[in-house]
């Protein structure tokens, strides 16, 4: 199987990446894995309100798990450097140190620097300040950005904000896929256009943008400032930040395994961007208000983590999502992938149809055995509207209506995978005969 | 060596009886609120039971509070979300000079966008007059911003009489209570406030949490777009842990209000007599009565508040000069400046706030050390040779 030909995570091109290089065929000769198995019972245990029964959760997308280590990275820094960072004095000086070694920890991981890092209070305020923050201070040489129509709504909504104060934003098309469309791209780029903002993994459908093929028109025809939302890709995809000229990347802490309330913005040396919040000078000057000192903690052990063990804990996650959709595919009659290719999208989600079922009932009878999946993205599954993700994708209205997101984590094992495909076709069997 | 913490408005410990309560939310009930099954629904219980004890605290509905990533996207929710969603009616903002830097900077930062803003000045006690208020009001005014308390001199602020000002006038009036809320009873009733930041980590809570009430019918756009979470007011996947050690620290304050607020302003007197009657040339910044029960900042002539701070700590004491959000700067404390306290004398001024932890023992050893380090620092000043000279 080619897959090294049609998405980028397969390739150990991991910046600064740790055990590199490990066949996938290992984990696929089912060669026992320590790490992994003391990961299945951390995850078990960590279920203990439902201890129960078994339970499977496969909504990465909508927030993760938290690691007993970061847990406790967080308790520490809570109970014993409860400083200002701020403050002049020891204490201060302790909870400063802290905030470095995080830096550090979550620059790694991206392959940036650690003075590129700036913590925010999750990926929404990144996606906000990237917007709004460059678009403010570019706005002298022009008001037009390019964007996709399947952003997350952190970077849509900052969008419609500054078509309200006068900048013009043009929403790019997608392909069946979820993949945007580099002519409409070409098409778009003004002598004006002053920031291009695309996500590197689509949260509802895990397509994967073609970063490389849209820095290189940007770059070829305009001197437009390139922003990506990595929240989705973060520890699951590489980015290349030069090769890309990537002026500013979002990343959020409780997609990989982190607390929730924290998330950076990568921001490239020299480049210009006005505060989002003012009054202190933290985060030097750019990002004002006391720093969540202990959420900045976790955030760097989870980034630790997540390191650990790349890119072999991607691919074990990547094969079993091609599993799962295989399964359901085979399994179930008349179900559809919406999005790309298993093999051709992000290694964790998946996205998927059943004709005949309604997607809401189906993921309340799922959680009733147990298994944790989603509707839509987890911030408008309370509204009742199509997500705007799968409208965008052409999808006809029977596939809206009955489309459920399949996410994973590392912590996901192969049995249970193999139990959820058998729930699932269990549970859209039942439905259909009623 | 003993260990005394006296900076308690740069920030607080996490009580263990809030730590207690949010690990539940840090490990095993890690659901995103916005998820429809039951993980979700469970974060999304707790977020409101969090919501109802803040309100609690304050005397608010638990629908008028929208929480926040601190104290400081607070302060700068309100007055941004308040300019733009209210900029038809008039562009005038009335602030005070003595303000955080996070109502400040953002007042700036509207002034830049075209708004007019006030910035009042104080009487020499660090208070904003009721009257100047009064005289800044103009047909454009569409935003009094005033704090509750000052964090660096411990000021408390004639909130309720310019609230009632500003009600009758129909002005939006915003204040941040940073610095009050479970330190001194907090009634927006009885403040008159439409508007008040508050924030976790200065009552014993996590960092990176704090909230914004807003009373029903107040005109305010959101500061954070995209997710439909708080009301539509605030988007953001909510950090939960966090929201819920807020809540839990909102509501061990609001029961040991009173007697915690008692027991700390004793100490706190003892504190600045105690400091006033053993150390020559110092003055105590603020006002005398109308003042934070947590605080005390003193000027001591002739000498470096940083000298200070560095010579308390070498002692186990942690200490402030200015607040801490701009303690890294070199400049003198706009508050001390606007107070008309001279550059040279705000240059040696140093914050000492109080807390739970602190007891009579940790005044005594404060007050033990300190006139010896004062009076070290001073053998070595050439200003002060002169001044005795």
């Amino acid at each position: 199987m080619d897959m090294r030909a049609r998405s980028g995570w397969l390739q150990p091109n991991w910046p600064r990446g740790e055990g590199q290089g490990i066949p996938v065929v290992k984990w696929l000769q089912g060669e026992k894995n320590s790490i992994l198995d003391e990961r299945i019972e951390l995850q078990n245990l960590a279920c203990g309100r439902a201890a129960m029964r078994k339970v499977i959760y496969l909504d990465n997308s909508a927030t993760t798990m938290v690691l007993p280590e970061v847990a406790e990275a967080v308790r520490e820094a809570m109970e014993k450097t409860y400083g200002n960072p701020s403050s002049l004095h020891s204490m201060g000086v302790e909870a400063e140190r802290i905030l470095r070694n995080a830096r550090e920890e979550v620059a790694k991981l991206l392959g940036a620097q650690p003075e590129e890092v700036y913590f925010t209070s999750g990926g929404t305020e990144a996606n906000n300040w990237a917007l709004r923050g460059l678009a403010h201070a570019l706005k002298r040489r022009g008001r037009h950005i390019i964007t996709t129509a399947i952003e997350h709504a952190s970077v849509l909504e900052a969008c419609r904000r500054l078509e309200e104060e006068g900048f013009s934003v043009t929403y790019l098309p997608v392909d069946k896929q979820g993949i945007v469309r580099l002519e409409s791209l070409e098409r778009s780029l003004r002598e004006d256009t002053i920031l291009v903002s695309v996500m590197s993994v689509n949260n509802e459908v895990g397509s994967l943008q073609p970063l490389e093929e849209i820095a290189k028109i940007v770059a070829s025809r305009s001197p437009a400032l390139f922003h990506v939302d990595h929240v989705q890709g973060y520890g699951k995809i590489p980015l290349p930040l030069k090769k890309l000229r990537l002026a500013a990347v979002s990343l959020s802490a409780h997609k990989i395994h982190g607390p929730k309330g924290v998330g950076a913005l990568y921001l490239r040396q020299g480049v210009r961007i006005e505060p989002f919040l003012v009054g202190g000078d933290q985060e030097r000057n750019l990002r004002a208000g006391t720093e969540n000192v202990p959420g900045i903690a976790g955030f760097g052990v989870a980034a630790t983590l997540a390191r650990k063990n790349l890119p072999d804990s991607v691919q074990r996650m990547a094969q079993l999502k091609i599993r799962l959709a295989e399964g359901l595919l085979e399994g179930i009659p008349g179900a559809h992938l919406n999005g790309p290719e298993p093999r051709a999208g992000a290694p964790h989600i998946l996205n998927i149809s059943f004709p005949g079922v309604k997607a809401e009932v189906l993921v309340h009878m799922l959680e009733e055995k147990g298994i944790y999946v989603s509707t839509s993205s987890a911030c408008h599954s309370r509204r009742q509207e199509a997500s705007h993700v799968l409208k965008a994708l052409g999808l006809p209205s029977s596939h809206l209506e009955g489309a459920i997101r399949i996410s994973l984590s590392r912590l996901t094992t192969e049995e249970e995978i193999e139990e959820a495909i058998r729930t699932i076709k269990e549970c859209v069997e039942e439905l259909r005969r009623l | 060596m003993r260990k005394v913490y006296l900076d308690h408005s740069a920030t607080t410990p996490v009580r263990p009886e809030v730590l207690e309560e949010m690990l539940p939310y840090l490990k095993e009930e890690f659901g995103n609120p916005s998820s429809l099954y039951s993980w979700g629904r469970q974060a999304k219980k707790a977020i409101e039971e969090a919501r109802a004890r803040v309100a609690g605290l304050i005397g608010a509905q638990p629908e008028e509070i929208v929480f926040t990533s601190g104290g400081t996207e607070a302060d700068n929710m309100a007055l941004i979300g308040v300019a733009y969603a209210n900029q038809k009616k008039g562009k005038h903002i009335i602030t005070s000079s003595i303000e955080h830097h996070a109502v400040l900077d953002t007042a700036q930062y509207l002034q830049r966008q075209g708004f007019k803003v006030t910035f009042l000045p104080v009487t020499p006690e660090g208070l904003v007059r009721v009257e100047d208020v009064e005289e800044a009001i103009t047909d454009e005014t569409i935003l009094i911003s005033i704090m509750h308390v000052n964090n660096e001199v411990g000021t408390i602020q004639p909130i309720q009489e310019i609230g009632k000002l500003a009600r009758e006038r129909g002005i939006i009036f915003h204040t941040d209570a940073v610095q009050s809320v479970g330190k001194i009873p907090v009634n927006v009733d009885e403040l008159n406030v439409d508007l008040l930041s508050a924030s976790a980590h200065k009552i014993y809570g996590p960092k990176g949490v704090g909230c914004l009430y807003i009373r029903k019918g107040t005109r305010i756009q959101p500061l954070l777009h995209g997710g439909g979470q708080e009301r539509k007011r605030r988007a953001g996947t909510e950090n939960v842990p966090g929201i819920v050690g807020f809540g839990k620290a909102a509501e061990l304050a609001g029961q040991e209000l009173e007697s915690e607020g008692k027991r700390l302003k004793a100490l706190r007197d003892k504190l600045i007599d105690g400091v006033l009657e053993r150390i020559d040339h110092v003055q105590l910044n603020g006002d005398r009565e109308r003042r934070s029960p947590i605080n005390a900042n003193f000027s001591f002539k002739y000498v470096e508040g940083e000298s200070i701070l560095l010579s308390l700590d070498m002692k186990g004491i942690a200490a402030s000069s200015g607040s801490a959000c701009t303690s890294g700067s070199l400049d003198p404390s706009h508050v001390l400046l606007a107070m008309g306290i001279p550059h040279e004398v705000a240059h040696g001024s140093v914050r000492m706030t109080l807390g739970r932890d602190n007891t009579e023992e940790d005044i005594d050893y404060v007050l033990e050390v300190l006139p010896e380090i004062i009076e070290r620092l001073r053998a070595m000043s050439p200003l002060y040779k002169k001044a005795g000279d």
